[in-house]
């Protein structure tokens, strides 16, 4: 088995389950009841499906300048998005929003 | 045949129409400024795959851009919504709490 076999068995595998990953973060974003709850859902698809996806596409690009580009968006990724989601928190608290607490989901309205 | 980046661009335009709906749909100004967050995430991943589905990987450089600029939006509009003002001051936060 070559190694080029290899690597496309590896990104078809990386980029799937990535993709599956967008998805349940996509469908969490939707159903969940509450805002605390969403940015769980957010920021799983930020992180885990993003950096499979990407790290599906650098074993498509090989050794070359494209997966230098792969590795720096990683890092600013992996920099960034769990930043937003901590400030997206901090003031959503701050600012007075109450999280959903208990088996009855007691503040707000929106348990589907 | 179908290869990996158009499985990856179909759950992406898909992820992204979810989010869409999030972010006209949702009940706080904090659920509209996440799935804007996560849309702009999503865009990322869809440039880099798009320019691998079209078998030219060049639009990597616009995504590292749009990853930087999305994540200085978020908090430049964070920062907006705690304070109301851009220069807001750590006095401003003992006040609101």
């Amino acid at each position: 088995m070559s190694w080029a076999s290899i690597a496309e068995i590896l990104s078809w595998v990386c980029i799937l389950s990535g993709s599956i990953f967008l998805l349940i973060g996509g469908i969490g974003l939707i159903r969940l009841p509450d805002f605390y709850t969403r940015i769980h859902a957010a920021g799983m698809t930020d992180t885990m499906g993003a950096w499979l996806v990407l790290v599906g596409l650098m074993f498509t690009a090989g050794w070359s300048l494209v997966m230098v580009k792969l590795v720096v968006l990683v890092f600013f990724l992996a920099v960034t998005s769990p930043l937003a989601s901590h400030a997206l928190a901090k003031a959503a608290y701050l600012r007075g929003l109450e999280p959903m607490l208990g088996r009855e989901l007691k503040v707000g309205d929106g348990n589907d | 045949m179908i290869d990996q980046f158009g499985v990856a661009t179909a759950a992406l335009l898909v992820c992204m129409m979810m989010t869409l709906f999030r972010s006209i749909a949702g009940p706080t100004v904090f659920d509209r400024v996440l799935a804007v967050n996560s849309f702009g995430t999503k865009t990322v991943l869809l440039i880099a795959v798009y320019g691998f589905l079209t078998g030219r990987p060049d639009f990597l450089d616009l995504a590292m851009v749009y990853a930087l600029m999305n994540f200085i939006g978020t908090i430049a509009v964070m920062k907006f919504t705690r304070f109301g003002d851009l220069a807001g001051m750590e006095e401003d936060e003992e006040e609101s709490l």
